[in-house]
This record gives C-alpha cells, structure tokens and sequence, in this order.
C-alpha cells in the first residue's frame, strides 16, 4: 500500500498549469471523537475531487473483497496492515487533494483519546481545521477536547462537520440540536466556527454539491467552506524577531543563523540581542547560490548575517530592533495543554524550550486545572494527562519572549521531561512587568542621568505603575468630588498618588496665564506635562480640569504616552446645572461669566475614553469603587 | 516567498537544528535526486559547506551511472565521503520476501556503519508523499537500542521544537525534506541547477522515477527527457513514484518490516 499523491483530472477540479507562481497547499488537519467518521469522509472527499491514485479504489475493494470485509471509504487511508487490524487511525498521515481553487495537504489526526499527542503533532502543523461530529451520537468527550485544543494551538479556521446524517434521517431538528450545543461550547473557548455543515461522508452528501436529500440547508458546501479558508501568513508587519539557531564560522566570516520568525531586516539595521542586551549593526545578509547577495529579509525566511562588532552572541537569544524588542523576564503565566503521563504539578521541574533557548522552569503556581472533555474546572493542585490549565512558570534565567497577543511564534513554548515534550503553552505576561528597563541599567551602568532610576524599578518598588487620570466634564459633572476621593483612598493603600487641580496650578505654575481660550488651551498644555513628569516620577496623577476641548487632551495623551487614562466624568448639563456647587452656573445664565462651558463655551466630550463614570447614574461611594476597580486593574504590578 | 522558498526555509531550520542540537551526525547518499537536494539544502544551511560526513552505503550492485556521479560530485562538491559495504544476502532475514530481503542487506550495512563510526544520527531523504508508512515519520525520529522505531509511540512534535534530547543508546533519524513532494523535488532541482542522474531521463520510452539496485528496481514507460518535461510528466500522473521498487509489492507489510528494521 502506498501513500497518496496524485492530482485530479475530473471535470470537478482545475487542471494543473505550470510556469506561473502556483498556489501552495493550505494545510488542513481533520480531528473529532473516534469513530465519527473521519477517514471515511477524507476517503470519500479523495474520490469526490477525482484525487485518487490510479487503480487505488480498485485495490481497495479487491481487498476488501479478499478479507471478507464490506468496503469502507476509511480503508483508503488504513494504508497499514496493523491499522486494519485495529480498526482504528493511529497517527497522522498527509494526504493531499485539490479542488477547482486550490491544493490542499490533509492531516489526518487520530481520534483516540490515547493518541492526544499524534492529534496534536497533526493539528498544529494546520492552517485551518475540520472537527467531524457525529449526527446520531452528537458531541463526545474528544469532540470538545479537538476543540479546545485547536483554539490553544492557535488555530482560529474551523468548519464543523455535522456527518452521517444519512443515520438521522437528514433530520434539519437534529442538525439544529447538534449545531447549536456545538457553537454554545465553542463560544465559552471564545472560537466561533466558520460554518457547520450537515454531511453524509459515506454517501457523499454536501461534500462538494449540496444535497437534494437535504433542501432546507442553504450554507456552504465542504469545499466551498475549505476554499473560504485563508493561507496563515507570516507576521511580515510585527516587529522583528530572529531567534539565534547557531554561530558559524566555516571560514574567514562570523555568521549568525536562524529563521525570521516576525518582522524584516535590511542591511545596515541596528539589531539587539535578547537576553544578553548587546547591540550591532547588520554588516551584510549571507546567502550561497543566490544571483545577488540579499539587502533586506523577511519572516519565513532562514538566514544568516554579518555583524559590524564582534559581540558574543549565541544560540537561544532573540535577535530584534532596538524599538519594539522582545519582554524580558523571569516569570510569566501560561495557558497550557498537558500530554506528559505524570500529572503537572506545583513545584515541578521541567525544561523549557521557547524558539531556541532552554531554561529550566519550576512550576511556581496553578492558576486552573481544567478537564477539556468537560470544560470543568478540577481542583488547582495537578494538570492531569490530556488536560490544560494556567498555570505560573518561573525560570533561573531571564527569558527574552513576547505576549504570545503579540507575537505567537515567541509567544509560546514546550516543556520536557525525560527528554520527551510533555506540554505546550501560550505566554501572557498579564500582572508581571517587563524586566528589561532593570536589566538595562545593571547590565550598562553608563546611562544618563535620567535613567539611572527606571519607570520599572520604581513601579516595583511602589507596587503601581506612574500614569495619568485624565479627568475631563463638564463644571459640576463632579471631578473634583470624585478626584479627591480617589486619592484619599488610594492613599490609604499605600499608593503614591496625588491630584492636580485648577487651585494648585493656576497660583503657582499657571497665574501668568489669564483665561481667553489660548491661556486656557496653555494652561492645559503645562498640566499636562507637569502630569506626564510626575507619572514618570512614578505617581499615579489624578487631574481634574474641564478641559473642554479634544485637541487639548490628545496633547496632554502625548505627553504622557500610554501612562495616559482619560477618564471622562459625566452628568448631563441640567444635573450640573441644578448641582451648581460654587453657583457659577448661575452667574454665567446671567452674563457675568463669559465662555462658560456648556453655556456660552463648548464641551467637546471624549471618543473614547478609557472609562466614563456616569454621575448622574451612579452615587459617589459606587463611582468611586469603579475608579478604584479600574486602578487596580491598570496599574498594579 | 514562493512555494519552494518556504519548503526550503523549513528544511534549513531544521538541518541547524540538528548540527546545534546533536553531536556525530552523517548524511545518507543514496545518490538519487531527494539524497542530492540534502546535500544541496546543507550547503545553502551552511553557506557553501557540508559540516558532516556525507555516507553511501554501498550494496555494490548500483548502476554504474550512480558510481560515475557520486565520484565527480563527491570531489566536486568538496564532500567528507565515506564509502560502506554491505554484508552479503546470506546474513539478511530469510522469512522475508526476495526483494525485500535484497534491501535489508543495506539496513545491515547501515547498522555496521553506525556503530563503525560512532554516529549518533544520521540525515536521510525521506519523503511523507513516497511511501504510507514513512508519511507517519517526525522531522526527528528516534530509534531505540536495538534500532527499532517505535511507529505507535512516537514523541509529539510541534510549533518547531523537535526532539533533540534522547536517553543513552538512542539513535536519530533526521528528516529535513520530509515535507516536499516528489514535483517539488524535481521543481527544486529545475531552480538550483543541481546536477542529477541521466537515468532519470527516458530513454527508449522508459525512465526511473526511483533509483535502487539494478536487480531490484525498474524503469516505467515515459517520454520525459528533460526536467521540463519530468516535471509535466508528473503534474498529471496518478502512478506513485515506488512503483518501480520491487521490494514494495511483494507483500503488504513488506515496507513496514523493513522500515521498523532500521530501514530508510
């Protein structure tokens, strides 16, 4: 028995043209609960899109024949002798197909709950992914484990296939039934498929045309959903990250090789090395047998380049930009699956290999166990086999990696044990702060003045980030209530904080400014800069002007960069009105206090703010612990 | 990035991989077009160097053309060769099929030649499109002491990182164009330039797809004289590439046998 590779000569698919830059295959993996028909259906799908090898069908049935047995479409891919006596798929094969718009290389992953780890090593070599559920059984225990397992390895195409619906009568109730407890589990991972699809494998039913024997259902087909799919393509526009696999010096060069896994580089470049903080410029990009020698690279590709300093480097950093570089650190959360015959647990030892570096990692906490056939929680103290979990990793060795948001290719890893791959895990780095500014400063012990105390080690001392609350509304909309509050509170947790207001400005910093629009629009400016400057100093500023206009705010944003939150405090005119603390409303309906704002003045209110705090709806004490909700969230390290 | 940048992309990967990660590694030249493409693909991983022994393990009943070319392209190539012998058919495994038992002589030699050498792994040609049972094989595949593979409890493989780490005793097979098609192998060769066997090409309405020992392989009925005209010939075939492998056909688990052997 052989493998299959052949190419369709039918009136269903294109014939194949050379010369031009061909499609490639888009990689499918087909998973689902065993026996719901997954090589039956690739059997079938094979012969519906004429991709056959010559005489294969024939053999098939002959033996078949030969042994006594009915035919199955799922002998056509049972190529070993050991599978048929089995009766089961026991790893993944590649099987390639075309249809009229592309070709396609299926990986065909086992259902059995042991062979987790073949299903795995199949589905993340995808692009998109088919799970087949049975119609008359409905959704079993490695239906929902494919599932979540897909989402975790990062694949987001998936075509549900709703098969022998020849066995339920082509039931449009059942289908419904099946179809919406399969959307209502995927949904809780966050995955909402492509389509679902209502298919006889066995009988070819809306496999590449749509059935008559199931007329009231109107989606795609399943070709027509497999040619939906998109091709994943490489992470050209995030920022650079080449992985260092080696240093070679064959002769007179020092090369450093890897593969780009984001980003491009060009000769002349000014890269950083992670973790180690070394920099260099690209002196040339080398290449063998190629016309030119190459100027710029790109993700995808494996190369090698030239430095213009001899710094030691070596394999397992991260080779970037100065701008954007990978985070550094030594702990970092994790969601994980889990294939290692020992359950995972609190304490444990394994090592990690993330791109290519290796470190070893101790198991620091266990956030959530979870039983993926069940999406249950279990209790934290152990990621049984086959399940997942979050967990908290910690290493020796600072980690050059990023958010796996970020980017997935360094954003995610594998831990070994006994030398065998046990777990795969995506990185979140949510509640740890980036090391970098730390090791910086250690690691130089030359930088200016400025820096000598980094935005990091401050906020790691003070246990918060520095930042800005920007408050903006309306005179009366209750900022200054609301600001003091906040500070009072946050105070009494031990947090550096303090409000900026019109009193404290105006005599000081601001009183040669009048308030005509451009001494109000530089009022603004300098608060917003003296803000930025104490968010630096590490404090978390409270500010608390009218600030009517957008232009004024957006400055203020720049000044202060991410630190800054505007926070739009808000109460409709006639509330304010009516609240009139200081009576200005009054004074102003009467003429005595030109451009006020909202009477005679406009109030541009925010597009979108961080948060709105609706006065008028919420008493002080709730929009106060909504403030300090949010606080808490953004800011503590 | 085209097709064939991609899957060559892949395959240096994971060619450094293997010199970073594992020490005593060789090549396995079979001398025939996807075995030429390793050592091209090495050269391109290693700008214009070949770092590990490059071994042919020689059953002494090749085609004399196969000689010719490995002896210009092994100086010209600059290669670390070695030459190994084959034991004779007597010592092979008498309960297997002839042909089959025609080509376990060269897992014998094999296994003699790793042990000779102290080899820890060794890179192969291998294809997941040429054959059922190899389109089950990792990217690095690990055989234990006696050699086995143990096809039903291979090592997971993922997101790149491989298995590069092995207990004591344990033998690896590395794979790197494990992922190319027979067309692109050819298409690859039509882009390099690299140089091939001419008993590829028809000759009298026929022409190898797949070369072995002269006793044991066969050519099939073509018209393809050039790679042009290879590679039309099999952009619209629906025969498989093994076809003229004896050894193949003669039962349905011979392959299977052979490769948890130590087969290639």
């Amino acid at each position: 028995m052989r493998a299959i590779h052949a190419l369709p000569t039918d009136g269903t698919t294109m014939p194949h043209t050379s010369g031009a830059a061909e499609a490639r295959p888009l990689r499918i993996v087909i998973v689902g609960h065993v026996d719901h028909g997954k090589s039956t259906f690739v059997g079938r799908l094979l012969h519906e899109t004429g991709s056959l090898p010559e005489g294969k069908l024939e053999a098939v049935e002959a033996m078949s024949a030969r042994r006594g047995m009915p035919f199955e479409w799922a002998f056509v891919l049972d190529a070993m002798q050991s599978e048929r006596d089995q009766g089961v798929t026991i790893d993944t094969t590649q099987i390639r197909f075309k249809t009229a718009a592309r070709p396609y290389l299926v990986i065909d992953a086992p259902g059995h709950k042991e062979f987790l780890k073949n299903m795995v090593t199949g589905a993340a070599q995808a692009e998109a992914a088919l799970l087949v559920i049975d119609a008359a059984e409905g959704i079993q225990e490695q239906s929902r484990r494919h599932g979540y397992l897909l989402h975790l390895l990062g694949i987001r195409q998936v075509a549900v296939l709703v098969n022998k619906m020849d066995l339920v009568g082509f039931s449009a109730d059942r289908f419904g039934n099946v179809a919406e407890d399969f959307r209502a589990y995927l949904a809780e991972l966050g995955v909402q498929p492509t389509c679902i699809v209502p298919i006889s494998a066995r009988e070819g039913d809306n496999l590449v045309r749509h059935s008559p024997r199931m007329p009231w259902y109107q989606g795609p087909s399943v070709v027509q959903a497999l040619d939906s799919f998109a091709y994943t393509s490489l992470p050209v526009d995030r920022p650079l990250r080449m992985p260092v696999q080696d240093v070679y010096k064959f002769d007179e060069r020092r090369i450093v090789a890897g593969r780009i896994e984001a980003g491009r580089l060009a000769v002349g470049d000014t890269v950083l090395f992670s973790p180690s903080n070394k920099t260099a410029k690209i002196r040339s990009i080398e290449a063998w047998h190629v016309p030119a020698p190459p100027r710029e690279a790109y993700a995808g590709q494996s190369i090698g380049v030239t430095l213009d300093e001899p710094i030691f480097v070596e394999r397992g950093e991260i080779m970037s930009h100065v701008e954007n570089p990978p985070v550094l650190t030594t702990v970092f959360k994790a969601r994980l699956f889990w294939l290692g015959a020992t359950p995972l647990r609190i304490g444990s030892t394994y090592k990690l290999k993330l791109a290519t570096t290796e470190a070893t990692a101790v198991v620091e906490a266990i956030e959530r166990s979870i039983d993926t056939a069940e999406l249950a929680s279990l209790p934290p103290d152990r990621i049984e086999r086959n399940g997942a979990g979050e967990v908290v990793l910690r290493t020796k060795r600072m980690l050059a990696l990023d958010e796996y948001t970020a980017n997935p290719r360094t954003g995610r890893f594998v831990l070994v044990e006994d030398h065998l791959p046990v777990g795969g895990g995506i990185v979140s780095m949510e509640g740890y702060p980036d090391q970098r500014q730390l090791v910086t400063v250690r690691a130089t012990n030359i930088t200016q003045v400025g820096h000598a105390v980094s935005r990091a080690a401050r906020a790691a001392r003070n246990g918060h980030k520095g930042g800005v609350l920007w408050f903006t509304g309306l005179s009366g909309a209750g900022k200054s209530t609301l600001a003091l509050a906040l500070e009072r509170e946050l105070f009494a947790r031990g947090w550096q904080v303090y409000v900026l207001d019109g009193d404290n400005i105006r005599s000081g910093l601001c009183r040669d400014l009048g308030f005509g629009p451009e001494d109000r629009a530089e009022n603004i400016r300098r608060v917003g800069e003296v803000a930025a400057l104490f968010a630096d100093a590490g404090f978390l500023v409270v500010s608390s002007f009218i600030s009517p206009y957008r232009a004024d705010r957006q400055r203020a944003r720049e000044a202060a960069g991410e630190a800054f939150h505007e926070i739009y405090v808000k109460a409709a005119l006639e509330v304010c009105e009516r609240r009139d603390p200081k009576g200005l409303y009054k004074r102003a309906r009467k003429g005595e206090i030109k451009e006020f704002t909202g009477i005679s003045s406009p109030y541009e209110p925010p597009e979108n703010p961080e948060l709105v705090v609706a006065t008028d709806a919420l008493g002080v004490e709730d929009c106060v612990a909504l403030l300090l909700r949010y606080v808490e969230e953004h800011f503590r390290v | 990035m085209d097709h064939l940048d991609e899957l060559e992309a892949e395959s240096i990967f994971i060619l450094r991989e293997a010199k970073a990660k594992l020490d005593k590694l060789a090549i396995l030249w079979s001398l025939g077009k996807d075995s030429n493409v390793v050592i091209w693909l090495c050269r391109k991983a290693f700008f214009g160097h070949v770092p590990f022994p490059v071994m042919h393990i020689d059953t002494g009943k090749k085609f004399p053309e196969m000689y010719a070319f490995r002896d210009r392209y092994a100086k010209e190539w600059g290669l670390n060769f070695l030459r190994e012998e084959c034991p004779p058919l007597e010592a092979t495994d008498p309960t297997l099929p002839p042909a089959a038992r025609s080509a376990a002589r060269k897992t014998l030699g094999l296994k003699a030649a790793i042990q000779k050498h102290g080899f820890e792994g060794l890179i192969l040609g291998i294809r997941r499109d040429e054959e059922a049972i190899r389109a089950k094989e990792r990217y690095f595949s690990p055989r234990d002491e006696t050699g086995q593979w143990q096809l039903k409890d291979q090592p997971p493989e993922f997101w790149g990182q491989y298995m590069t780490s092995f207990p004591q005793g344990t033998h690896v097979r590395v794979h790197p164009i494990l992922h190319w098609t027979e067309l692109d192998i050819w298409k690859y060769t039509r882009r390099e330039g690299i140089p091939v066997i001419e008993l590829y090409f028809a000759k009298d309405g026929k022409r190898y797809r797949s070369l072995g020992d002269q006793d044991i392989t066969f050519p099939v009925p073509s018209r393809a004289d050039t790679l042009d005209a290879i590679i039309a010939e099999l952009e619209t075939t629906r025969t498989p590439e093994r076809v003229g492998r004896a050894m193949d056909h003669e039962a349905e688990d011979s392959f299977e046998r052979l490769r948890a052997a130590g087969y290639m």
